[in-house]
């Protein structure tokens, strides 16, 4: 029994297709220099030397410090805490938005804003806030309760302010699945006599599992690689990434931050692989083809009461931990003398040329956030939708990306291209160049976009596609035509993630960067490391306007031209 | 009808079709479809019936070109195809989810594959309109696909294949998400539509009732091997096998040892009492038996086999028994039941059947 038939058959009518080869093609060479080679550098470097040849000396020496050894630990319980914390919010969240019925306008719009404000802000934003509040000079540390001697710094400032920045992406994840849940599933379980608790439990719980996993293994991983908030709010708490950029910058051993970031790519890498073995088993087709209708909402005041009172309380933490932000900003000195002044924001375009630094992160990232989305759309679709023989590389590859830490993969880009690729000096004129930086935007958003893409199209009954392929449409034809529109919000949210995740960017670029580019999270990062809070909130403040006007327009364009308009209009 | 008059329909040749597949469990390959050898004419109504699993839908997606077959060759209209995409194939398929485009009204829906031919607005707008008036859905173009209630959705996916002419339309159990009453109607609305284009049509179902009723042949089709084919005369009453007979309507089976001739009959004995079967085969000895239809048999106060009533109940248009002839029960529908004797639970009776209608078969 042979299948070498179909296969041959399969692959002669694949090459008859040649939009799909080429994609296929440009795809694979694209993943393989961008993320595999990099990483493949790192692990080479990190157990050869030029002079030893084969060693494992520099893990032996990474692994006798004591600090490296608490930096694991470190890393590690924060982000348990943090990926447990963010998954559960954002949950509640999400279950908030779209089943429970929110009395006030003011309510949800509260919601909406809340959620959408650490996504759309660099993280680092929320330290500084931290700090600006709890610290030491905090505003109701010292100045409303009195308290003088109040540490922030440390693992609990970490996981609140992380837990805090990383929540919303939960609640956008959760949000997706939870409106694609048919309501009759959940109506049927009622129907049979299931309490409200129980239908959450039996039938809506265990239809988001693969997403709370998902949820969590994004969250853990954004955590243990974070870099900015160690930085700031960590104090001496050291983490692997702050450790790890520490070695590279601070004590110029190479090797030995190529170990240690084979280590955090390691715990990184096995998180991910066993949340991938789960998934894979546990992902079910909640959605098919034919149109649904729209949900009941809660109105039992019993379940709706609560759930708003405990999300409002989150709500206006968080408020409050932004409008921190531009008062920080318009402040003589934080913490002393609260008279305002424009000095900080004149200073940044002045003196700090702010200027070039939003018109290079803007324009960098402008260019980054389409490319991105395409990508992962086209990634999406060949993995859910089409077979292939490479298509398991493909995903694997770009999925793998999103277990790569920022600063792993800025060590193993400065590894692998500043001498060229191989040091043979091939590809060697993008080092240092904005070209790189926008690779690294891409390949640093590829994952979630791709991700998202996934979970949407998967939720699309294959035989949508296949009708429009049977009826006489190419590849390229039925991805415009059928798939897009389908997934037309998962694409634009995607667009508008890309761009707020590259213009916030901070952890491989900082390694990359180079001084004919001035970035504006670099900027901000300087002047908060400095203790410029001024400085450092003005361009923070401008940042975050931008990035929340992006969000904004997107979900202007997503009401008005998105998929769910004709379907809203029917109801 | 102009525009909605179909080209030359394609016949559809399986030559000795197989497909492998892994079973995910096991690791081991297995033949899901094995060597179907199959011959479509050009204009007919062909229905793969089976149960789940028999490879019938696989066989469909072959001929789609969704799926490649490990094995032999699929002509359409005399030309290989097995190197085609699905899409370069002269076919069209209904989904059993309909797979209606949710983002496109009714119209859109339609056109659709008519734009990809590049077709001029008006012959489009001409077609579109011709053919939704065939499926009867004339005022519903500007509607969404949710706004349209099962086999209005049903009728759209029709019209959507049906409108870009193909060489063989293909149905993958397509009524099967509609009710009982829905499905009877839309079948004889699928049978009069494919007539009326006169387009060769090959359909999947599991429902063997949709399949006598829509079908010029059926292909009976058991663990991805062809159990037998032909009209549903053929298949209903000479079927080849135990399975066939009892996958199609209702049977009885009545064991017996055939023990001579008698003109275009066998004379077989069956619990020690001889009785005329219409067949070819009067090879004595070895095992046989006697395939009986409900509706064949005649229950009355003589006759041919004596029996025992185990259950008698009235079915409006039947009067339906459960008797026992020796130790093999036989279920008889006694039709048009007004006006004869009604047997009681209990009763003795005999059983008897014209020799034309009783078929033998092989154990």
């Amino acid at each position: 029994m042979a299948r070498a038939q179909s296969a041959s058959l399969d692959r002669k009518k694949l090459f008859a297709d040649p939009v799909m080869v080429t994609t296929i093609v440009v795809l694979i060479a694209f993943l393989t220099l961008f993320i595999l080679y990099p990483l493949a550098i790192l692990l080479v470097d990190s157990i050869y030397s030029p002079e030893g040849g084969l060693t494992l000396r520099f893990f032996q020496e990474s692994f006798s410090k004591y600090t490296f050894i608490r930096a694991i630990t470190n890393t590690l319980k924060v982000g348990f805490l943090v990926g447990i914390l963010s998954a559960l919010v954002g949950l509640l969240f999400a279950y908030v938005e779209v089943y429970v019925k929110v009395r006030t306008r003011f309510m949800s719009g509260l919601f909406k804003v809340v959620s959408m404000l650490p996504v759309v802000s660099p993280p680092f934003v929320l330290s500084l806030s931290m700090i600006m509040l709890f610290g030491k000079a905090g505003i109701i540390t010292r100045h409303m309760l009195g308290i003088y001697d109040n540490n922030v710094y440390g693992f609990w400032g970490i996981a609140i302010v992380q837990t805090m920045t990383f929540f919303p992406v939960c609640y956008m994840m959760f949000r997706g699945l939870l409106k694609n849940i048919d309501p009759s599933m959940e109506e049927a379980a009622r129907d049979m006599g299931a309490s409200r608790f129980k239908v959450f439990t039996s039938v809506t719980l265990p239809l988001l599992l693969p997403g709370i996993g998902n949820a969590f293994l994004v969250t853990f991983i954004e955590s243990i690689a974070d870099f900015a908030n160690p930085m700031i709010i960590g104090g001496s708490y050291d983490t692997l990434a702050t450790t790890i950029y520490l070695q590279i910058t601070g004590a110029y051993d190479k090797n030995g931050a190529c170990a240690m970031a084979v280590v955090l790519l390691g715990i990184t890498m096995i998180m991910f692989l066993v949340q991938k073995f789960y998934l894979e088993r546990k992902t079910a087709a909640t959605l098919t083809g034919k149109a649904s209708r729209a949900r009941m909402l809660i109105e039992d005041k019993s379940v709706t009461v609560p759930l708003t009172v405990f999300c409002s309380a989150i709500a206006l933490f968080v408020v409050l931990m932004y409008v921190c932000v531009p008062f920080g900003a318009l402040f003589r000195t934080w913490g002393r003398d609260f008279t305002l002044t424009t000095r900080w924001f004149e200073q940044v375009f002045t003196r700090y040329k702010g200027f070039k630094a939003f018109q290079d992160s803007f324009l960098l990232s402008l260019i980054a956030a389409p490319i991105t989305a395409l990508l992962s759309m086209i990634i999406s679709y060949l993995v859910v939708k089409r077979k292939f023989k490479t298509k398991g590389f493909i995903e694997v590859v770009s999925m793998l990306a999103m277990a790569v830490p920022g600063t792993v993969l800025g060590i193993g880009y400065i590894r692998g291209f500043a001498g060229g690729v191989f040091h043979s000096g091939f590809l060697q004129g993008i080092y240092g160049t904005g070209v790189i930086l926008v690779i690294v935007f891409v390949v640093r958003s590829l994952p979630t976009g791709t991700r998202s893409g996934i979970s949407a199209l998967r939720q699309i009954d294959k035989s949508i596609e296949e009708s429009a392929y049977d009826m006489g449409a190419g590849s390229l034809k039925v991805f415009t035509s059928v798939t897009l529109p389908l997934i037309k919000d998962s694409f634009l949210s995607g667009l508008v993630t890309a761009f707020v995740r590259s213009i916030t960017a901070i952890s491989a670029i900082i390694l990359l960067v180079t001084p004919s580019y001035l970035l504006i999270t670099v900027q901000i990062n300087e002047f908060a490391e400095k203790g410029s809070y001024g400085i450092a909130c003005a361009f923070a403040t401008i940042l975050i306007i931008i990035t929340y006007g992006s969000v904004l327009l997107m979900n202007f364009i997503i009401k008005h031209f998105g998929t769910s308009r004709k379907v809203k209009e029917v109801e | 009808m102009s525009g909605t008059q179909a080209k030359e329909p394609k016949g559809v040749r399986l030559d000795h079709i197989s497909k492998i597949y892994k079973n995910p469990k096991t690791g081991q390959d297995f033949y899901a479809v094995h060597d179907v050898e199959l011959d479509i004419e050009p204009g007919s109504f062909v229905t793969l019936l089976g149960p789940s699993g028999c490879g019938k839908t696989t066989t469909l997606r072959m001929i789609a070109g969704f799926e490649s077959p490990d094995e032999g060759e699929i002509y359409l209209g005399g030309e290989p195809i097995n190197e085609l995409t699905p899409n370069k194939r002269d076919t069209a398929m209904v989904f059993q989810s309909y797979a209606l485009f949710p983002h496109y009204n009714v119209f859109d829906n339609v056109a659709y594959g008519l734009k990809l031919r590049g077709m001029s607005k008006t012959v489009i707008k001409e077609k579109v309109t011709n053919i939704l008036k065939l499926v009867e859905l004339s005022d519903m173009e500007q509607r969404m696909t949710n706004q349209l209630s099962g086999g209005q959705q049903q009728r759209v996916a029709l019209a959507r294949a049906l409108v870009v002419e193909p060489g063989v339309l293909l149905f993958d159990e397509p009524l099967s998400n509609l009710d009982a009453k829905l499905r009877v109607q839309m079948r004889t609305e699928i049978r009069r539509i494919q007539q009326t284009l006169g387009i060769t049509a090959i359909y999947v179902t599991h429902d063997q009732s949709e399949a006598m009723a829509i079908s010029d042949n059926i292909i009976l089709m058991k663990g991805g091997v062809i159990a037998q084919m032909g009209s549903p005369t053929e298949i209903y009453y000479h079927p080849n096998s135990e399975f066939v007979a009892d996958f199609i309507g209702e049977c009885n089976f009545l064991p017996c040892t055939v023990t001579g001739r008698e003109g275009e009959d066998v004379v077989a004995e069956v619990y020690g009492r001889p009785v005329k079967v219409r067949s070819e085969n009067d090879r004595t000895g070895g095992g046989k038996e006697i395939v009986l239809r409900p509706e064949a048999i005649e229950i009355a106060d003589q006759g041919q086999l004596p029996c025992k009533v185990e259950l008698s109940c009235f079915m409006g248009s039947y009067q339906n028994y459960h008797v026992r002839v020796g130790d093999t029960l036989i279920k008889i529908a006694d039709n048009c039941p007004i006006g004869k004797k009604t047997f009681q639970v209990g009763d003795d009776a005999f059983i008897s059947f014209r020799s034309e209608c009783a078929h033998l078969l092989e154990t």
